[in-house]
Formats: structure tokens, C-alpha cells, sequence
């Protein structure tokens, strides 16, 4: 049944609904329904909440759990994830599967609270130092991010690797109606056994670490770490297309950003102007090929980039484009957003 | 034939990559010792620092994390809500990691009253990064950051991490002890049994510090190192129980 959530304690319920029973967070706006959610949800259902003293000790506890075994999250917004990033590295390189909730504000610096998508090179490129990506995914309503959260354990799981999600301020904080989906039941979800160490007495430690001091052991698990990837990138990438199969100007937005452009898209067609859209779900992996695969239409005219930033994601665009067609930029930061009408201005007179 | 001195079957048969006369080979060897003696060894977790015992993992036989730098107190925590009640959880870290970069997770796990054991090692001094000014090195004690001396006026002061943290309401037990000679190793060992007893009894966080060297870093013998340990260190760092909540509840 569908009821009025809020997208914040959206999240918080699906990620119960999903099996996660741990969750480490520290306040920071707009994200702190989350952890107001799941201090008194988590507990009903035999689970844990801890408000640690930092983000970063937050991701380390993240650590700890994932390490052990059990189905755990934390969540943050802008500068609260940028301080998250080393754990972040050392849980992809000790092959942790756990879920990490980004409810973008705009920056840089302490910024502002207003939504904002300042965070896409953090999020996608790895954030944290050494080689590694987590997988990222970019939700654009209320029920989308349920479905997501619901899932994302079950990819983190998959792959052991962190998930993150990412919507921003307006996301967090808007309602809208959502259906929840049932309740997991905890002994379908994976076997941990082999790897968590929750104090095993079978003679055979489990170690999680991320200490490979060996240069050949290190670039052995680089590699593997990459393979993982390809597989990921085979298997996980996703992208929403709408109405690009006749449209010659096709904007690339994600989460709230693509609703905007949808109804910019509805208006442009009234006026005979064939929009389209394509949205990426997964920022990393990224769907190069969805819009490579536009680029080569005829009847393709240009892409136009659409951000919440200063143009971050353009480049990923750029690299799918391939310089097969113009690739163009319409953002607004500072925690602005866009309105429909601006985006039929940009196509009409290209500014 | 009677065996009657045996290695702990907690640790395992890697060697230990200590440098020679390094007191982290005997504290290692207190905590198998003890948790096989509370037959709490088989499913005990460890969670291990960023610093000379970053290898740890290597050596106690037991389910093993190694932290980022500071946070193994947070890890642990989080390990706590975990696993099985019964389960020790122990970290061991030096002062750099648990004094310095992880100064508020360790404050913090204190404060929250976290059923863990805090192995603290002392040596005043950052061992593997070659020998720079720790959160404990003392007043005129010399260090790579601090060649002439640390100077409180120019490096500050020096941290007392068991006084600081008597203060707290949420630690259960908090003992400063030594490895500079035998009667002292086997002081120790008491405090390190007495505190995996306070974890077992479910009652909160033990803390045990001990005044360590470095004879690589301090340019020492082992021998000058324990004696300078012994002179110096524990006159600067106090031996003693800080607090003990056993004895608050009779």
C-alpha cells in the first residue's frame, strides 16, 4: 500500500525492509531523518543505532559491522561524506559490502544546506585515496530511492563492495507516495561465513584488512578490484530513456535534475521542438554506451548536460559523446535549481 | 617429559617482525596467554592498529580487523552490536594511533561505556614512521620533530590518558602498568586478566596502559631502554589502577 513518506525516512524504512539492522550516522543537514528514523526504528527490530562522536568514526564503525557480517548503512551529506571518504577506501579495499546514503548540499566548504549535485567527481571517481570505485546510484523520486535502498544491500552483497547513494537536499526533504516493500526475511539474506570475522571458533581466522604491503600482492588485488568492475559494469549499469527515440536535442540529468528536464521535455514538444532525455540511474557504473549509442543518430543534434554544479558529469557525457556531437551545459549552484522554463530558454536560444 | 613453558595457542607460529628488545612481542604474548587462560582465545576478535603492531592480524590466532589509523576503538564498538555478547573484543594500539589521531574514538567508546578491551602501548614515540614526537613523548625527550627536546612552550604538553580518562563515567577499569622487569611483566599480566574478567562480567570498558620502549628510536640497548622505562617513564606516567568499578560496587 502506498502512504505519504518523506524521502529521508524513506530510505531509513526501505533499508530496514531490506535486512539492515546497523546504522552509525552523525547529524548534518539535510540528511537527519535518517538517523532520527532508524535510533528508535532499529531497536524494534532487534538492530543496533549508534550517533558517533564524527563522520568519521561513523564510517569506521561502518567498517566494523560490514566486517563482522551484518547488513549496515550509514548516511551524511556533503562535507560529512567528503570526511567519511578514507574509510570509504579502506572498506572497498577490504571488500566490505555496506550502504553509504549522500544527501548532496551545496558546496564547496561548509557551503549551504540547499540542494545541490556538487558531489558526482567525489561519489563516482573513487572520492577516497588509491584506485577503487564504489557503485553509485543516482534515485530521482521517493519510490525510486525505496526500490534502490531495497536492492542496494543485495548489490553490495553480490560484488562485496559499498554502495552508495546519492539524491540531494530537495529529495531528502519533499514527500511524496511510496510503497514500502515487504519485510526480508533475515535468513534469506547471503552467508557471510566464509569471510566475516564475528568471532569464529573453527580454527581458521577471518582477517578484514586492507594492509597489502607486498607491491605484486597489491597489484595483484588491483586488478581483481578491476575485474570486479568490468563485471559490475556489465551487469549493474541502468539509465532511464525518455522520449529520445525521435529527439534531436537530448538533455543528460540525473535525480531531481532529470525530473525538470522531463517537464522541460513536455513543454519543448508542444512547442515542436523534439526533446528528449537520457538519465543515468547508476552513476558509476556509467551508461557510456546508452549515450554513445545516441551520439551516432542523424538526428541527434546536441546533448545538453543539465547539473546541479558547476558541470561535473558533463565530462563522463563528453567521453560517451566521443566529439560525434556538441555536448552542451546548463547548471545552476549554490543550492539554485533550475526551473522547466529556463531549460525551454537554453534550447530555444541557446543560452 | 613435562612441558612446562609453552607459546600461547593464541598466537600462531608467524615470527614476530619486532625489532630486538621491543616490549610489543611480550604484551602480545600476555593477551594470548590470558585469553587461553579464560579459555576466551577460539572466538575472541581483535581489532589492530595503524602503527608497529599493524600486523597483528598475523599473529593472534583469532578473528582479526586491522583499523584505519585511530578508529580501532569505533570498529570495535560497532563489532560489539554485532556479534555474540560472549565474544571478547580486544583492541591494541599505540599512542600515536589511540592518544593522537584517535583521541576522540577512544574518549568516545570510553565515554559510551563500550564492553571492550583498550590494549594501550606507551612508548612515547612513533615507532614505525621512524621516530617523531608522539602525543606522550615527555618534556625534554627527543624525537625526529622535536631534536632538541620536546619542549611543552614550542610542542606542548604530554598527554596522561588513564587520569583523563577516570574522569569519564563509562570506563569499568583503568590500569598503567610496565614490562621493564619480571615482577612487572607478571603485574601485567594480572591487569591485563583482571580486565578481560570486567569484559566477561559484561561491566564496560577496560583500559590497560603500559609504559613501553623503543629502544630502536630511542637509540638504546634494550637493556638502556628498559631502564630508561623504568627511571624516566613510569616516573613521568605513574603505575596504578585509576579506576575499577569491581571495587566501587562492593
Amino acid at each position: 500500500m502506498k502512504k505519504l513518506w518523506k524521502g529521508n525516512e524513506a530510505i531509513a524504512e526501505a533499508a530496514v525492509a531490506a535486512g539492515c539492522r546497523y546504522f552509525f550516522g552523525y547529524p548534518i543537514t539535510p540528511q537527519n531523518e535518517i538517523p532520527e528514523y532508524l535510533s528508535w526504528r532499529l531497536p524494534e527490530v532487534g538492530g543496533a543505532f549508534i550517533q558517533a562522536e564524527s563522520e568519521v568514526s561513523a564510517i569506521n564503525m561502518l567498517y566494523g559491522a560490514a566486517g563482522a557480517g551484518a547488513r549496515a548503512m550509514t548516511s551524511s551529506s556533503s562535507p560529512g561524506i567528503s570526511l567519511k571518504q578514507e574509510g570509504i577506501s579502506y572498506i572497498a579495499a577490504a571488500e566490505l559490502p555496506c550502504v553509504i546514503v549522500n544527501m548532496m548540499r551545496s558546496g564547496p566548504g561548509l557551503g549551504g544546506i540547499q540542494p545541490a549535485q556538487g558531489d558526482y567527481f567525489q561519489a563516482t571517481k573513487g572520492g577516497g585515496h588509491g584506485d577503487y570505485h564504489p557503485i553509485v546510484f543516482a534515485p530521482s523520486s521517493i519510490q525510486e530511492f525505496v526500490d534502490i535502498t531495497y536492492g542496494a544491500f543485495d548489490v553490495a552483497d553480490k560484488y562485496r563492495t559499498p554502495v552508495m547513494i546519492i539524491g540531494d537536499g530537495m529529495l531528502g526533504q519533499m514527500m511524496e507516495p511510496a510503497e514500502i516493500p515487504p519485510m526480508r526475511d533475515l535468513k534469506t539474506l547471503p552467508d557471510k561465513n566464509e569471510w566475516a570475522a564475528c568471532g569464529h571458533s573453527d580454527g581458521r581466522p577471518r582477517i578484514i584488512n586492507s594492509l597489502r604491503i607486498e607491491p605484486d600482492e597489491l597489484e595483484a588485488f588491483n586488478n581483481h578490484l578491476f575485474k570486479k568492475y568490468e563485471e559490475i559494469t556489465k551487469n549493474e549499469t541502468r539509465c532511464e530513456e525518455y522520449l529520445t527515440s525521435d529527439a534531436e536535442y537530448i538533455f543528460v540529468a540525473y535525480g531531481s535534475v532529470a525530473r525538470i528536464c522531463k517537464a522541460a521535455i513536455v513543454e519543448l514538444r508542444a512547442q515542436g521542438i523534439k526533446a528528449g532525455l537520457i538519465r543515468p540511474i547508476t552513476l558509476y557504473p556509467y551508461p557510456t554506451d546508452a549515450i554513445a549509442s545516441k551520439a551516432k543518430c542523424d538526428k541527434v543534434k546536441k546533448f545538453i548536460t543539465v547539473e546541479m554544479s558547476m558541470g561535473q558529469m558533463i565530462e563522463d557525457v563528453r567521453l560517451a559523446v566521443n566529439g560525434l556531437k556538441p555536448v552542451e551545459f546548463y547548471g545552476r549552484s549554490g543550492g539554485n535549481v533550475m526551473m522547466p522554463a529556463d531549460l525551454v530558454k537554453y534550447v530555444k536560444e541557446g543560452k | 617429559m613435562k612441558i612446562v613453558a609453552d607459546k600461547p595457542k593464541m598466537l600462531t607460529e608467524t615470527p614476530l617482525h619486532y625489532c630486538p628488545g621491543c616490549t610489543h612481542g611480550i604484551v602480545h604474548r600476555l593477551v594470548a596467554e590470558v585469553l587461553d587462560e579464560l579459555g576466551k582465545a577460539d572466538n575472541a576478535i581483535g581489532v589492530v592498529p595503524v602503527g608497529c603492531s599493524v600486523f597483528g592480524y598475523k599473529y593472534f590466532r583469532c578473528d582479526v580487523f586491522e583499523a584505519a589509523h585511530g578508529r580501532a576503538p569505533a570498529v570495535a564498538s560497532a563489532i560489539r552490536r554485532v556479534v555474540n555478547p560472549d565474544n571478547m573484543i580486544f583492541t591494541y594500539q599505540g599512542d600515536g594511533d589511540l592518544a593522537s589521531i584517535g583521541m576522540a574514538e577512544t574518549v568516545h567508546a570510553c565515554t559510551r561505556g563500550e564492553n571492550i578491551t583498550v590494549i594501550f602501548i606507551n612508548n612515547g614515540i612513533y615507532g614505525m614512521t621512524g621516530g617523531q614526537m608522539a602525543p606522550t613523548t615527555m618534556p625534554g625527550e627527543k624525537a625526529t620533530t622535536c631534536i632538541y627536546g620536546r619542549d611543552p612552550k614550542v610542542n606542548g604538553n604530554p598527554v596522561h590518558m588513564c587520569e583523563m580518562l577516570a574522569t569519564l563515567t563509562g570506563p569499568a577499569y583503568i590500569e598503567r602498568v610496565s614490562c621493564y622487569d619480571v615482577p612487572h611483566v607478571i603485574k601485567a599480566k594480572a591487569a591485563i586478566k583482571k580486565a578481560f574478567q570486567v569484559q566477561m562480567a559484561k561491566k564496560g570498558l577496560s583500559f590497560i596502559e603500559v609504559v613501553a620502549n623503543c629502544p630502536t628510536n630511542y637509540h638504546q640497548t634494550p637493556l638502556e631502554s628498559m631502564q630508561f622505562v623504568k627511571e624516566k617513564g613510569c616516573a613521568f606516567y605513574p603505575l596504578g589502577v585509576f579506576k575499577d568499578i569491581t571495587k566501587e560496587d562492593k
